[in-house]
């Protein structure tokens, strides 16, 4: 079973529809942390001995945020800016995250197909995450393809309930398979991977 | 009354309150008819402990009655009560209305003349404001819709009074009359003048009422304020109770010259003060009065009761209490459905409602003055009305315990909305100096009501201006701070300046309101570990954060950049928080070794700063500091 670290950041769940939701339902499951970073850090001032003990910990680390300007959420930036320290992290003594796997999670009110080159975003969600991808591999870690919950703005309530148990789902299924590399390898998104063979 | 005479009476009262009351508390029969038993016990047809001096008794304790109803104004905004209009002039008025025409009927039909009978109708159809509001409140049923209910009804009887005590020498007129006619000549034309309602002349009298009620409610809203603000000043607690007490009774006196219901007039002094910001001190200075009065109140109608009477015509007697319970239940009952009220409440109402009231007592004897009925007409008139008061506890508890029960899984859908009152705030800020000031004026900020407690006069007057909930008081003191509402609001910010009371507040605070978040300013560490060692650990210690940001203004003077300075003073409150639980287990141990105060404080200090000599501020900085990259790349360099 691995151990997974999901980081989360939205700095107001209080207007949030669609991650409020999705936190809420994988808050209670075994041998999952959920760490949400603007909860724990109102004023930006990352302890970063206890994220860092936490990346330890964990097999599985998760960034799951809405799309800010085709990127992450501030504080995002600054977990990473702090956390992921020179000789912690990467680097010839920077061993600690070695073989772990990263994913992001994402929702974003555009479409598919806004993400796309003929798209009103010009680029796919995986390209906007080059980045994110970047830093986990000089961390040598294993980027995953993206978990993404498009149309965000559009969705009915009980849209939202069937999104919220899918990523409990999606989080269970990370949680006690072991993942094909090779099938992954072939998916844009984790969502193609986790449910091929369903509706989904 | 000469002394001796005075203390073995106080004596005797309460004695036989102190003995029946808790006993018939802890029997489950409620304080009213605790009171009501003891009357009866130490009256003179049991144990024979009081005589006729009970009457006398009886109308100074009317009083409390008084009092009760000028504290229930000052529950009471206008607002509130314009929005009840409709049950208090509706379902109030019908039931006096619809009593009277049924009673007086009935008195007919037993050969009463008719303007006998209408008065009888009147006399009974008001019910008891002592014993229902007390029984209510102490079953904490004043604010469920049938607990309205019976307010709004008892309301407009208080007023129905002033008409009926204006009609009663007319009927009597008229009686006297028909009496006159039948040979049986009276001359007592003076007694019809006795009271004052009818001294003056009509128009007159008219205009002095109402320049009353303006003087009231012109000296309530604009010039008591000042006169407690400065009697608070002085600090002089009993003349603050000596002050709220004058203004009771004046205005009662004022009310009995003018010949309104002192109740009555109490009642709007009340509610003219519903928003000073010394309600709060008032109400708690009065209420113990207010109760001790009403349980004489209750012993004397108690004691009242003849049994003399009772024994000579049981049937009639009986006779009597069952039609008057009956016919004032069955009309509640109906008026209940005009008025949509749940099966359950509808009962609950007619229930609580189907006695005489104490200003049956002062009608008969105004009406046995303007001679309108015989004197056995008025003693059967009062032993009915002092049975049906005394039996309303029982009534009630039979309701609660045997007739609500059935009602109760119907109500639970219908309910709720009930106790849900617009004033409650879900904070309150004991303290409002410097400290708790900033506090409040965040939460203002953020639409937030807050409720102030403050024993500053100064403070209170600038506040007020802005809109403010403030009250003047000691907020150790228990009463005021459940009279704030302490068991309905969510958090309680504790910043009185008095560290031993703070604390003595906060023990009290976490015993007696558990669901209260308490939120605790300390003065200094030691404070917050008196804190601590009461297990209360939501306490900030006040100049800390401020002292933190001047240090941290230091260090930009000294060259450190904007966002250095403020990871380094953040940085070192962090720092702060983890050593301080380490500090506290020291006090403690210090403090199990008798080591003096300052001695400790020595400790302390000298604890910290070597704490703070081992911690590097640049630990937290170290994602920004490239000198381990470059030495790994030189490395790379040179080896390979």
């Amino acid at each position: 079973m691995n151990k997974i670290l999901i980081l989360f950041a939205h700095p107001a769940i209080h207007k949030s529809r669609v991650n409020a939701k999705m936190i809420e339902v994988v808050s209670g499951l075994n041998s999952v942390t959920v760490n949400n970073l603007y909860q724990e850090y109102p004023d930006f001032f990352i302890n970063i001995k206890k994220e860092q003990q936490l990346l330890v910990q964990h097999e599985i680390v998760i960034w799951h945020h809405p799309l800010y300007w085709h990127s992450a959420p501030s504080i995002i930036k600054e977990w990473f800016d702090l956390v992921l320290q020179h000789n912690f992290a990467y680097g010839k003594n920077g061993n600690a995250l070695r073989g772990k796997k990263a994913i992001s999670v994402i929702t974003t009110g555009g479409s598919k197909e806004a993400y796309s080159k003929k798209g009103h975003n010009k680029y796919t969600i995986p390209q906007f995450l080059l980045g994110i991808k970047q830093s986990a591999i000089l961390c040598k870690m294993s980027y995953l393809p993206p978990y993404v919950v498009h149309g965000t703005h559009l969705l009915e309530e009980s849209d939202i309930s069937k999104i919220a148990r899918d990523y409990e789902q999606a989080i269970i299924a990370l949680r006690d398979n072991e993942l094909d590399m090779i099938e992954l390898g072939k998916c844009t998104y984790l969502n193609d991977y986790l449910f091929k063979g369903t509706d989904k | 009354m000469h002394n001796q005479d005075f203390f073995n009476q106080a004596f005797v009262y309460l004695m036989a309150a102190v003995v029946s009351v808790p006993l018939a508390k802890k029997l489950g029969l409620g304080s009213v008819l605790g009171y009501l038993l003891a009357g009866i016990a130490i009256g003179p047809f049991a144990l024979g402990m009081i005589g006729q001096d009970g009457t006398d008794i009886m109308h100074f304790a009317e009083f409390g009655v008084v009092m009760m109803l000028f504290l229930i104004g000052l529950e009471l905004k206008p607002s509130l009560l314009w929005k009840m209009r409709g049950s208090i002039f509706g379902l109030g008025g019908l039931q006096v209305l619809v009593t009277t025409i049924v009673i007086a009927g009935g008195s007919m039909f037993f050969k009463h003349s008719f303007s006998q009978a209408i008065s009888i109708g009147l006399i009974l159809a008001i019910s008891s404001t002592a014993i229902v509001i007390q029984s209510l409140a102490e079953k904490k049923l004043l604010k469920t819709e049938s607990g309205k209910s019976a307010f709004s009804v008892l309301l407009f009887q208080d007023i129905a009074v002033i008409p009926i005590l204006a009609v009663l020498p007319l009927l009597a007129q008229n009686a006297m009359k028909n009496r006159n006619e039948h040979g049986a000549a009276v001359k007592l034309h003076d007694a019809v003048v006795q009271h004052d309602v009818s001294v003056l002349d009509g128009w007159l009298q008219l205009l002095v009422i109402i320049g009353l009620v303006v003087a009231i409610i012109l000296t309530g809203r604009f010039i008591s304020r000042h006169i407690f603000r400065f009697i608070a000043s002085t600090g002089i607690r009993e003349i603050f109770t000596a002050a709220a007490l004058l203004m009771v009774i004046s205005i009662a006196l004022a009310m009995e010259k003018v010949g309104l219901s002192p109740a009555l007039g109490t009642f709007l002094a009340g509610m003219v003060l519903a928003d000073n910001e010394y309600r709060h001190e008032i109400e708690t200075d009065i209420e113990p009065f207010k109760g001790l009065l009403l349980g004489l109140f209750f012993i004397a109608v108690g004691a009242g009761i003849d049994f003399k009477l009772f024994f000579q015509k049981p049937f009639v007697v009986l006779f009597l209490l069952g039609s008057l319970i009956i016919v004032k239940f069955i009309v509640l009952l109906v008026l209940g459905k005009l008025f949509r009220l749940g099966a359950g409440k509808g009962i609950s109402l007619a229930m609580t409602l189907a006695q005489g009231g104490e200003f049956a007592f002062v009608l008969i004897s105004f009406s046995q003055q303007n001679n309108l009925f015989s004197n056995d007409t008025a003693s059967l008139l009062i032993i009915t009305v002092a049975l049906s008061m005394a039996i309303t506890p029982v009534l009630l508890i039979i309701n609660e315990k045997l007739i609500q029960p059935l009602y109760v899984k119907r109500q639970n859908s219908e309910q709720e909305a009930d106790n849900i009152d617009e004033d409650d705030s879900p904070v309150i800020i004991a303290g409002f100096g410097r400290f708790g000031l900033i506090a409040g004026r965040l939460l203002i900020a953020n639409g937030i009501k807050t409720i102030v407690l403050d024993n500053n006069p100064k403070n209170i007057q600038i506040l007020r201006k802005f809109g403010l909930k403030v009250y003047y008081g000691d907020a150790s003191r228990p009463d005021l701070l459940h009279a704030a509402g302490a068991d309905k609001a969510k958090v309680l910010i504790l910043a009185i300046d008095d560290k031993e009371k703070s604390l003595e507040i906060a023990e009290y605070v976490k015993r007696k309101y558990p669901h209260l978040k308490l939120l605790a300013r300390a003065i200094d560490l030691r404070h917050l570990f008196e804190y601590f060692s009461k297990d209360i650990r939501t306490v900030k210690v006040e100049v800390f954060d401020s002292a933190v940001e001047v240090g941290k203004t230091a260090l930009k003077e000294l060259g450190f950049t904007n966002y250095q300075a403020n990871r380094a003073a953040l940085t070192f409150k962090e720092h702060n928080r983890n050593n301080i639980p380490v500090l506290y287990e020291h006090w403690l141990e210090d403090k199990k070794k008798y080591i003096r105060e300052a001695r400790r404080y020595a400790n302390e200090l000298e604890e910290q700063l070597i704490a703070e000599k081992e911690h590097s501020i640049h630990d937290s900085d170290s994602a920004w500091d490239s000198t381990t990259i470059r030495e790994e790349i030189n490395d790379r360099l040179k080896g390979k």
